[in-house]
């Protein structure tokens, strides 16, 4: 248990995907100008996430790993299939953000259309993949730590697309000099909030 | 001052739109409401206005950070003779002298860099001459080791003026507090010069120190576990430190100023201070447990209260957490961004070994995070409100 909330801690604000590993910041870029769709993609990919990270750890663990299909047949044990692994683990994560698309659509309509073309995109979010492969790096023991991880580095990424959207909200009426405006502004607040998430680095548990 | 009066008065068609010298206008306004209360009226519609405007707001900050600046002045000299092992046979002015020969130019550098790159930027966008940076340029100082090399300090200033304030269009736009970004800023781009044992002395290389001199601070000498400065000590700031961090009587002298002239915000202090309580509390009653080792089982083990006395806690929670544009602006939003600065304070510095000391960054945290209270804390209202609207209808 301990274990558990040790890596979800860590996930969340020592290894943030945004902040630590500069991941999927081309949607926390471009869908943080409301701290309303910003929570809804946030919470997204909190279950993407939450959903593909424990799913590609059963499928590198019992399928591609060297001698994980001993399971079948002993006469597997010197199989290698990791060179797969960029393969199955997009694929699942493609069919989960179908998923979630076809969720979302049915039951928030606004909202989907609010995400526009970035619901599909989270397929291609870095920081999803990064979770997955983060995970077959960090070689977690069992399915929970590996769920609690993949939820962790969600709400990492949650909380920072919240946290720049509340910002940019209120800058919204400052009067920054008109090249910084837009794009050029969130840069440099992406940059300082880096340097107030470095409080947690270095901390360890 | 009728002379400077008159001076401004005669001047200033000369610096209107149109006029000859009508680029030195902004420099021109700055100068006079600096000096004398600004006589505009309001052409329409009733207005009261309060002579308490944001230069008179900055000056009675300013004001109340003497105190620390003054002790912070005392404490270099103090510092410094006691190493040398001269302390008995020197008077107190010379200890006094000595040390604002120290500070003077720190804050003479930090003015001077500050207040170009905001006259610069004023006068280019047209804009008044905004006088935040009175106090961000007298903080500064106050938040640096003393032997800090006086070109670092402008680097420092000027990313803080430029990157932290002027880039959002100025005082009373910025996200995080300037100062701490200038600190934030050296302690990451040049960590050999602003952390460590060496950066808190003031003394010539080849000087005789006494001996058993480690140079350590009380926060380092707590993360080896073992304080060697008693509570008192602390309390009056005869302990090495950042230049006006270290006496929290000055610092509590200050806050006293800001708190009857209802400047700084009296629950994001309360709320900053229990929340460090709480943390210090918490790690009190863990110290016991099993599987720490001895060190940690000190760190965690010193009294919560010895914690508001140490390191920069109290200057933060006064001075820095307080800031009225980087706080949160909801009423509930302030007791939530000053407890949990208080609880970060702590929690970062007992427990991450890489930074001794966690005011600066707990704050600079909670600043990223203050529009997002504040935007929950107003959501909370407008869906509380919405309910009493559809009962009544």
């Amino acid at each position: 248990m301990e274990n558990l909330i040790n890596i979800f801690i860590k996930s969340i604000f020592i290894e943030n995907m945004v902040f630590a590993y500069f991941l999927g910041m081309c949607s926390y870029l471009a869908v943080s100008k409301t701290v309303k769709t910003a929570t809804g993609l946030g919470i997204a990919v909190i279950f993407v996430l939450g959903i593909t990270v424990p799913v590609n750890f059963l499928i590198e663990n019992y399928i591609l790993q060297e001698g994980a299909l001993t399971w079948i047949s002993p006469a597997f044990a010197s199989v290698d299939l990791s060179f797969l692994s960029f393969i199955l683990f997009i694929a699942v994560i493609a069919s989960m953000v179908q998923l979630v698309e076809m969720v979302v659509e049915k039951f928030a309509p606004v909202l989907y259309s609010q995400l526009g073309i970035f619901l599909p995109l989270i397929a291609v979010n870095c920081a999803i993949l990064g979770g997955s492969l983060f995970m077959q790096q960090k070689a977690f023991l069992n399915i929970g730590e590996a769920s609690t991880y993949g939820i962790g580095s969600g709400v990492g990424w949650f909380l920072a697309i919240v946290g720049i959207a509340a910002i940019r909200e209120k800058i919204q009426y400052s009067n920054v000099p008109a090249p910084l405006r837009g794009l050029g502004i969130t840069f440099i607040v992406t940059g300082l909030m880096g340097l107030a998430f470095m409080g947690f680095m270095g901390i360890k548990l | 001052m009728n002379f400077l009066k008159n001076f401004f008065e005669k001047t200033e068609p000369y610096v209107q739109k149109g006029a000859k010298y009508h680029w030195l206008n902004s420099v021109h306004d700055g100068f006079f409401t600096f000096l004398f209360v600004p006589k505009k009226t309001s052409k329409s519609g009733t207005h009261i206005h309060d002579f308490i405007d944001m230069k008179r707001t900055m000056s009675i900050v300013v004001l109340a950070l003497i105190p620390s600046l003054l002790f912070g002045m005392y404490n270099v000299g103090y510092q410094h003779f006691k190493v040398i092992g001269e302390l008995a046979s020197t008077g107190f002015f010379d200890i006094f002298l000595y040390g604002f020969l120290k500070v003077l130019p720190v804050v003479i550098v930090s003015y001077g860099v500050g207040l170009g790159i905001e006259f610069v930027f004023a006068q280019i966008r047209g804009h008044e001459i905004n006088e935040g940076f009175l106090v961000s340029g007298m903080l500064i100082p106050l938040v640096m080791p003393i032997e800090t090399p006086l070109w670092m300090i402008a680097i420092a200033t000027a990313f803080a003026v430029i990157f932290g304030k002027e880039v959002f269009g100025g005082t009373g736009m910025n996200i995080w507090n300037p100062a701490l970004l200038a600190r934030a800023f050296l302690f990451f781009a040049y960590p050999a010069q602003m952390s460590g044992n060496s950066v808190w002395y003031s003394f010539s290389e080849n000087a005789q120190t006494i001996d058993g001199f480690t140079g350590a601070t009380p926060m380092a000498e707590a993360a080896a576990g073992n304080i060697t400065y008693t509570v008192s000590d602390a309390f009056f700031g005869f302990i090495p430190g950042s230049i006006g961090e270290t006496s929290t009587l000055a610092i509590l002298l200050g806050a006293v100023v800001l708190l009857v002239t209802g400047i700084g915000n009296w629950k994001i202090m309360f709320s900053t201070v229990a929340g460090g309580l709480f943390m210090g509390i918490l790690l009190n009653i863990f110290a016991g447990s099993q599987g720490l080792s001895e060190e940690a089982a000190t760190f965690f083990g010193i009294p919560f209260w010895h914690h508001m006395v140490l390191g920069g806690f109290m200057f933060g929670a006064v001075f820095m957490a307080t800031d009225p544009v980087s706080a949160a602006q909801t009423q509930k939003g302030k007791w939530i961004y000053g407890f949990l600065i208080g609880v970060l304070a702590i929690l970062i510095r007992v427990l991450n070994p890489a930074y001794p000391e966690g005011m600066m960054l707990a704050i600079l945290l909670m600043n990223t995070f203050a529009p997002l209270i504040d935007h929950y804390v107003v959501q909370g209202h407008i869906k509380r409100r919405m309910k009493r609207a559809k009962v009544a209808a």
